[in-house]
């Protein structure tokens, strides 16, 4: 075999000099000639109706831009999967969050004083905060039931099980919600007036989508309306689809300047409170092993809330829905899912897009179980673990050869499992008020989008040769800190044997580039570097058949073919678009079949010390040891592991959303909180290398993955270490963890 | 009242530092002002009339990189970029008043700045290999 030329290799980030200098422009960076800056007035009510808009006394109302709900020349609802939330409110409120008036201005300080001048009167209705009482359809909030989607996952029969197996072990477990707290808030810039029709620059993951929302909102062709993302500080799911929304906003506010550009960038608080969360749920998990700890059965009911609209629920409730059986191998499976609605804002895509909710619980049930019944949970879960050959819960047979147990040893023993257990259990014995504890989690992350959305996608992405002799990447799918410009050019350089300098990503503008589909379920790599090497191929082909590039040749040779052929032909472009692999059958009625083209696979395993007098968990050691297929760019992949990590670690034991009658209530950096780089210890990374061979280079999809593990093996750590299965519910806080212990009387001296 | 990051950012054009929360949180807009470093969406504007400044665009010395900068690009120290300007002024600060910091020096040194892209592990390495260059390059002077 040939060595890699750039695969494999721990290649500079494309744009990391920009980055390093602070020249790289993000959208607030931008100021344009006679812009105007936006903001919103928003509801505050929960629920109501709308009545009126006010505008008190003491502001110079003529000098200002508004735009209400009668503004919108084309659909008021955002298009996205359904077409049910409003760019601004019309009538209905639905959330205390809800956009009802614009307002532009020259002024900053101006503008925020008018801002807090706009009066709503708002006839209140009886709001729905609880996802069990949506559930229960308390009041009817969202359709004819509250639920935005259900869906039922079935395999052989759970009914048939529980009266004859030797142990049957329940239990509920609860995640919040989390904010993404990229670093750069959400903002836009649009350009719109009536005959160019509608630009915006933005900070967004997915251009398309925005692109598909202003279409509809203005009611304009394809080609009237351009989308162009700036460099983004940050997405994590939470630049999915709410760009949409800021990108209408100041497109109909410049619409109704007269084509003077409109700013809108959020301030920290109301990003944070305003803005798309993960998704909070509720899981209840039944399970039926034999006398060996065999999983014979398991009967989950799996709960989401999706706040006020459907936004991307159905299809975080899916991802979560095929995760939540876990990587196990189980002839009974029954998992009802179903995502409802309640009076809070949206909750829309956070890495991982309810994989790590319902990852979460089954993970943290396998330790329960292990306890109930005396089994130890390493055991436990090498009985019961998938291999090749095996069915997953929607009967996906796994046609990789994945070796779960080797994973799990491999992960402990980075660990020092054995010597760290001897050494905490003659720690634990001594009166001190440190526990130390050790857990793990092992799980699967599916790459790229579920069931048949890749196919429905037909995503398109192409590499154009350029009259300097480099060649350009042309895609859709946006750079924002993962290294999609890096791996891309990378993939594109290896087929082409050229230095890396050869080849640039295009910035991603819908009027350049083609649809590759949006930057998310951990399918750029997989899935987009798929098609660029493909068109790489393609490319290389043509200047080989025109005689302009001959075999061997060197990076000279090859720019000079380019400059060459396009001498000659004028343009030189490649496209290659998405075709599901042929063995790929997946049913989205019945909910069966193979959900994922191809899965990640890991084990986590974390050590604790827990204080005992002020409740703090310390994560004092954290090990993540990964199957991603072949590693394209080493520093890169250990990157998006670590930072991954450091989000799961928040996730499971520190970053609570505060609700207050539907509105997050700790909306600052200061009480929602976040790592520092004194918060948590060196993340060793490790990666099993088994090339997956419809990856470009043999990668899979790794983004998403390191948000699944963290929390479960952090609270099966903490079981570990205080001996009790109690804490089910994350962020495992101290107060939380002070209330648990509290309830079991656990600091009663003769407990200690 | 005006802040000296609204002042930075706006008047002087200089748009390389940034404002990630205008709180005094995130660090993202950190800057040395007369030689210490400091959030300058915490500080007024009138507050730093006459004094001296220090923003990213000042920490590259025309095509050269600083070995902070330098050593952020190699050990992938800077992800979304976000908070990379104001990392790397906190860099920059504590290795001038502590040349050779542990990693437990480091981590503190950063405190102030905060990452959510890269769990902190490459941002900490980044600052440790700064400072072993600096080391490295003095010595190749003094030899
Ligand atoms: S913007 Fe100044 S500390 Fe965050
Ligand atoms: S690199 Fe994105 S916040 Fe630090």
């Amino acid at each position: 075999m040939n060595p890699s030329l750039h695969i494999g290799h721990s290649r500079i980030r494309k744009e990391g000099r920009a980055k390093v200098t602070g020249e790289a422009q993000y959208t607030d960076d931008v100021r344009m000639e006679y812009m105007l800056y936006g903001v919103t007035v928003r509801s505050s009510v929960p629920r109501g109706i709308l009545k009126g808009i006010e505008f008190g006394e003491g502001i110079p109302w003529d000098e200002f831009v508004i735009v209400t709900a009668k503004d919108v020349p084309g659909e008021l609802n955002v298009a996205l999967i359904e077409r049910d939330q409003p760019f601004l409110a019309l009538d209905r409120i639905n959330h205390p969050e809800e956009p009802v008036v614009l307002l532009a201005h020259a002024d900053r300080y101006l503008l925020e004083k008018a801002r807090a001048a706009v009066h709503l009167d708002i006839e209140p209705l009886p709001p729905l905060f609880d996802l069990e009482e949506s559930l229960a359809c308390k009041e009817v909030i969202w359709g004819q039931d509250n639920l935005f989607k259900k869906i039922l996952i079935e395999k052989g029969d759970v009914d048939s099980v529980w009266a004859g197996a030797a142990h049957v072990v329940e239990g509920e477990y609860k995640t919040g919600s989390q904010e993404q707290l990229y670093i750069e808030p959400n903002g836009a810039i649009a350009v719109a007036n009536a005959e160019a029709g509608v630009t915006v620059w933005g900070s967004l993951q997915c251009p398309y989508y925005v692109h598909t929302a202003l279409k509809a909102l203005f009611n304009l062709p394809d080609d009237k309306v351009r989308v162009i993302q700036m460099e983004t500080g940050g997405g994590f799911g939470g630049k999915e689809d709410y760009p949409s929304l800021i990108a209408g906003h100041a497109a109909l506010l410049s619409l109704k300047a007269g084509g003077r550009p409109v700013k809108i960038v959020y301030d920290r608080e109301e990003d944070m409170v305003a803005t798309t969360k993960r998704h909070p749920s509720r899981t209840r998990i039944r399970s039926a092993f034999d006398a060996e700890g065999r999983l014979l059965a398991l009967d989950i009911d799996f709960a989401l809330d999706g706040g006020a609209y459907l936004t991307l629920s159905p299809v975080v409730l899916s991802r979560g829905a095929i995760h939540a059986g876990g990587p196990y191998r189980c002839p009974n499976t029954s998992i009802r899912a179903r995502a409802a609605a309640t009076n809070t804002p949206p909750h829309g895509a956070f890495r991982g897009f309810g994989a790590p909710q319902s990852l979460f619980a089954i993970e943290r049930h396998m330790d329960v179980a292990a306890a109930q019944m005396g089994m130890d949970p390493i055991a436990l879960r090498k009985q019961n673990l998938l291999r090749m050959g095996d069915a997953t819960a929607t009967g996906q047979i796994i046609k990789e050869n994945v070796d779960l147990p080797g994973l799990l040893d491999h992960a402990l023993e980075k660990l020092d499992y054995s010597a760290k257990k001897e050494n905490h259990r003659i720690h634990n014995a001594s009166l001190g008020p440190i526990k130390k504890g050790l857990g793990f989690a092992i799980f699967m992350h599916g790459c790229g989008f579920t069931g048949s959305g890749e196919s429905y996608l037909a995503s398109v992405a192409g590499v154009e040769g350029r009259a300097d002799g480099k060649v350009h990447v042309l895609a859709a799918s946006t750079e924002m800190g993962q290294g999609a410009n890096t791996i891309l050019s990378q993939v594109v350089a290896e087929v082409l044997k050229v230095p890396l300098e050869y080849v640039e990503v295009v910035r991603p503008d819908t009027a350049l580039v083609p649809d590759s589909g949006p930057t998310v379920a951990s399918r750029t790599t997989m899935v987009v570097g798929k098609l660029v090497q493909e068109a790489a191929i393609g490319l290389r082909q043509t200047l080989i058949q025109s005689g302009f590039l001959k075999v061997p040749y060197d990076g000279e040779g090859f720019s000079s073919a380019v400059k060459q052929y396009i001498a000659k032909n004028d343009h030189l472009k490649a496209y290659s678009q998405y075709n599901t692999p042929p063995q790929i059958v997946w049913d989205d009625q019945l909910y069966k079949g193979d959900a994922y083209t191809t899965f990640a696979w890991a084990c986590y395993a974390a050590e604790v010390a827990v204080d005992t007098r002020t409740f703090e968990v310390k994560v004092e050691d954290f090990v993540a040891f990964q199957e991603v297929g072949r590693v394209l760019n080493p520093t890169l992949a250990e990157g998006q592991i670590e930072g991954g990590v450091a989000q799961g670690i928040g996730y499971g034991l520190s970053e609570q959303v505060v609700w207050s009658k539907g509105r997050m209530a700790n909306g600052q950096m200061t009480n929602y909180i976040m790592a520092t780089s004194m918060d948590i210890p060196r993340i060793r990374v490790y990666f099993e290398e088994n090339p997956y061979p419809n990856g470009p280079g043999g990668a899979k999809g790794l983004g998403e993955l390191p948000m699944d593990g963290p929390a479960p093996a952090l609270l099966n750590a903490v079981q570990d270490a205080l001996g009790t299965s109690a804490p089910r519910e994350i962020p495992l806080t101290p107060e939380r963890l002070m209330d648990l212990l509290d309830l079991m009387d656990f600091l009663e001296p003769s407990n200690v | 009242m005006a802040r000296l990051l609204d002042v930075i950012r706006e008047d002087l054009e200089l748009t390389g530092t940034k404002e990630g929360c205008g709180e005094g949180e995130c660090g993202a807009c950190s800057v040395i002002l007369n030689g210490k470093l400091v959030n300058s969406c915490l500080v007024p504007a009138v507050q730093a009339e006459g004094a001296e400044l220090r923003t990213i665009e000042g920490v590259a010395s025309d095509e050269q990189l600083h070995s902070v900068q330098e050593s952020f690009l190699h050990c992938g120290g800077a992800q979304c970029g976000i908070c990379t300007p104001g990392m790397v002024m906190a860099a920059v600060d504590l290795l001038k008043r502590c040349p050779h910091p542990d990693e437990a020096q480091i981590r503190d040194g950063l405190a102030g700045n905060l990452c959510r892209c890269t769990g902190y592990g490459k941002i900490v390495d980044s600052v440790a290999q700064a400072a072993e260059r600096a080391i490295q390059v003095a010595e190749e002077s003094r030899s």
